[in-house]
């Protein structure tokens, strides 16, 4: 992999990194300087150059600080309707302070579990990213739900941030849930500001067998923040695990989603939107690893890219030798508003097993005409015509939140968008 | 009502009206007739605004305004109504939504105030019985999986719930069984008023048993080459078009 110069990378992040973990950063800082930021060379980040992105403030960027977050703040940030429990982060760390107890289910710092498999699911040699994360995080949330416990209200892990350039943001978040349990999360970080810092998250979820596990994440980043994530998630036996991701703005974005389908009868689903305009570039890069048979895995992506943003897609499909009986399916459509639009799509299938039903498939394509013009033939404006269908497309994704004030909220931000920009 | 005065219009550089001349008045009904390919669809959709067409000379006055100036939402929104040879399945956007958006619309347009939920379905249920549709189908996604009948059907439910002055029937009877023909020709026979008019482009004489027209005219080449009264459209029933493109393919070679 082609990497910028090794030395300079992050050095300062890395040398103030705490003392937690020591093993854990050990391995994972050594991954990391084996693999360095991916340059523009690199397969895995072809379209997304973030290296050069990150080039100029690499080796003296720091970790951001907590700040203060009001009280009123985190109260206005809730969305209305909302009745579910709320944590709060300022700056990726968790504030025990501004966040509710949630019953039955166990919340701590991450620091206090020591004894804790920290990147045995989110593995660092697969991403630099999560490497570097790994290795220099200062403190980050564990959450825990036991055995059978049906977490009926959804959990909101609210992020504030506010940093400047050349600081880093690096969330840690470890989820467990205990056979049969059912639990909810909304992911929704907001942004204070528009100075261009760096987010690098890690979100390790681990279901027991028979969960019923949704993560659903909202990405309203600041305009010039950059922001990389990974998001992996083992499902075993019987469990089900489902990921919705709204992508909204931001100047560069890169989310890896991987999931792991370890037991016969699981079933991974992967949804996402990315509205873009401006000059975001989104970048999703999917991976889905059936490793035994009788499982499935549903994936629908949805881009609408306006004037000079750019959307990477690259889904990936393992399906293993042992893994027959296998029921894949994969979907990414874009729509492009502007000629100076682009995405970069590749959906990507890689079979061994002999006895599966797989499919992928991309499109790229304008709105369609046709349909624009029976609309008007009605008497509905020219506008309200295109933000109604980019509505209706966009609705498709929209319609898998299952909660219902979540999904309201994103409707709206998601109307507003569609009606207003394009 | 309508006046149509040297229409010319071409698509990708290649003319297809070559000069139509035609005046509509409230309370009638005209049938446009001719063999494929002589430009029907293409008059109901530069008519509607379809923009894929250029209007290359001619002038089509509407209740006084300069049809051609308008965009096709205002046109819809002044009266005019193009019932769709394809209608157009949009996944997604729901029947009723659409109706509602495309029904306040026209209304504002018009100064009429908009109609709250209880009025807009009000006036829904009384229009679906002039079409015999089913709420069912208006609860799913704008024409996705609709039969062809039910297509058509929804096209007239449409026309009935924007009440247009000007109504244009591209080929609605395509297609169609004897029922719902029947339906579709019933439920235009229900509007019709002394107060609107109606053009019904067709290729089959067939629906002119059901909607009896004022006048036929016969379009080929680009031009209304024969006008008459319903009784043409029965000649070319039992003659078919021949003798007409005969007549006039002679006549201009002389």
């Amino acid at each position: 992999m082609s990497t910028l110069t090794k030395q300079d990378t992050f050095s300062s992040l890395l040398e103030s990194a705490p003392k937690t973990f020591e093993a854990a950063r050990a391995l994972a800082k050594e991954s990391y300087l084996v693999q360095g930021i991916p340059a523009s060379k690199a397969e895995e980040y072809k379209f997304t150059n973030i290296g050069k992105k990150l080039e100029q403030n690499i080796s003296k960027f720091t970790a951001a600080q907590t700040f203060d977050v009001a009280g009123e703040l985190v109260k206005s940030s809730i969305f209305e309707g909302f009745e579910g429990d709320v944590l709060v982060f300022s700056n990726g760390k968790f504030q025990p302070n501004l966040s509710s107890k949630i019953e039955g289910v166990e919340v701590s710092l991450i620091s206090e579990k020591t004894d804790l498999a920290l990147g045995s699911i989110a593995k660092p040699e697969k991403d630099a990213f999560a490497a570097l994360n790994q290795a220099s995080f200062e403190d980050g949330i564990f959450i825990s739900v036991p055995k059978k416990a049906q977490i009926a209200k959804p959990i909101l892990l609210l992020s504030f941030n506010q940093a400047n350039e050349g600081q880093v943001i690096q969330p840690r978040v470890w989820i467990e849930a205990g056979d049969f349990a059912e639990v909810t999360f909304i992911d929704h970080s907001i942004s204070l500001g528009d100075t261009a810092y760096f987010v690098n998250k890690v979100v390790e979820l681990k279901g027991g067998i028979n969960t019923q596990l949704s993560y659903y994440r909202l990405q309203n980043e600041g305009k010039n923040a950059i922001e990389v994530s990974s998001i992996e998630s083992d499902i075993q036996k019987d469990a089900r695990f489902t990921s919705v991701n709204i992508s909204l703005s931001g100047d560069l974005v890169r989310n890896n989603l991987s999931l792991n389908l370890l037991g016969s009868n699981s079933e991974g689903n992967m949804f996402g939107i990315f509205l873009l305009n401006g000059k975001t570039h989104v970048d999703n890069h999917t991976n889905v690893d059936h490793t035994i048979p009788h499982a499935e895995s549903h994936e629908l992506y949805k881009g609408i890219l306006a004037d000079q943003s750019r959307g990477v897609f690259n889904g990936k499909i393992f399906v293993r030798q042992d893994a027959q009986k296998t029921n894949a399916f994969q979907q990414n459509n874009n729509i492009l508003l502007s000629e100076d639009a682009i995405i970069n799509t590749k959906p990507q299938l890689e079979i061994w097993a002999d006895d599966v039903k797989c499919s992928h498939g991309c499109t790229v394509g304008q709105l369609d005409e046709e349909a624009l013009f029976y609309l008007q033939a009605r008497g509905i404006d020219k506008m309200q015509a295109k933000g109604l269908l980019l509505y209706a497309f966009a609705g498709e994704v929209l319609e898998k939140i299952q909660e219902e004030s979540f999904r309201n909220y994103c409707d709206t931000l998601v109307q507003e968008r569609l009606g207003s920009k394009f | 009502m309508l006046s149509i005065k040297n229409l010319h219009a071409s698509i990708e550089g290649t003319e297809i009206l070559r000069g139509i001349n035609l005046e509509v008045k409230a309370g009638e009904v005209h049938a446009i007739m001719g063999p494929n390919g002589s430009g029907k669809s293409t008059l109901a959709s530069v008519l509607a605004g379809r923009e894929e067409y250029e209007v290359t000379e001619g002038e089509v006055i509407f209740k006084g305004k300069n049809l051609l100036d308008l965009a096709p939402e205002d046109r819809a929104r002044e009266g005019v109504f193009l019932a769709f040879q394809y209608p157009v399945e949009i996944p997604g956007v729901s029947s009723t939504n659409f109706l509602r958006t495309a029904v306040n619309q026209v209304r504002e347009y018009r100064g009429l105030e908009a109609l709250d939920a209880v009025k807009f379905l009000t006036l829904m249920k009384e229009k679906m019985k002039l079409v015999e549709i089913d709420q069912k189908l208006l609860s799913r996604s704008l024409n996705e999986g609709f039969s062809g009948g039910e297509k058509k059907r929804n096209e007239i439910f449409q026309m009935a719930m924007l009440d247009p002055s000007l109504s244009i029937l591209d080929e609605t009877d395509s297609g169609l069984d004897i029922d719902a023909l029947r339906i579709v020709s019933n439920g235009v026979n229900q509007l019709k008023s002394d107060k609107n008019a109606t053009i019904v482009v067709t290729h089959y004489q067939r629906l002119l048993d059901y909607i009896v027209p004022d006048y036929v005219h016969v379009l080929y080449k680009g031009r209304i080459v024969k006008s008459g009264t319903k009784e043409l459209a029965m000649e070319l029933e039992e003659k078919g078009y021949d003798w007409i493109k005969e007549e006039v393919d002679s006549a201009a070679t002389v």
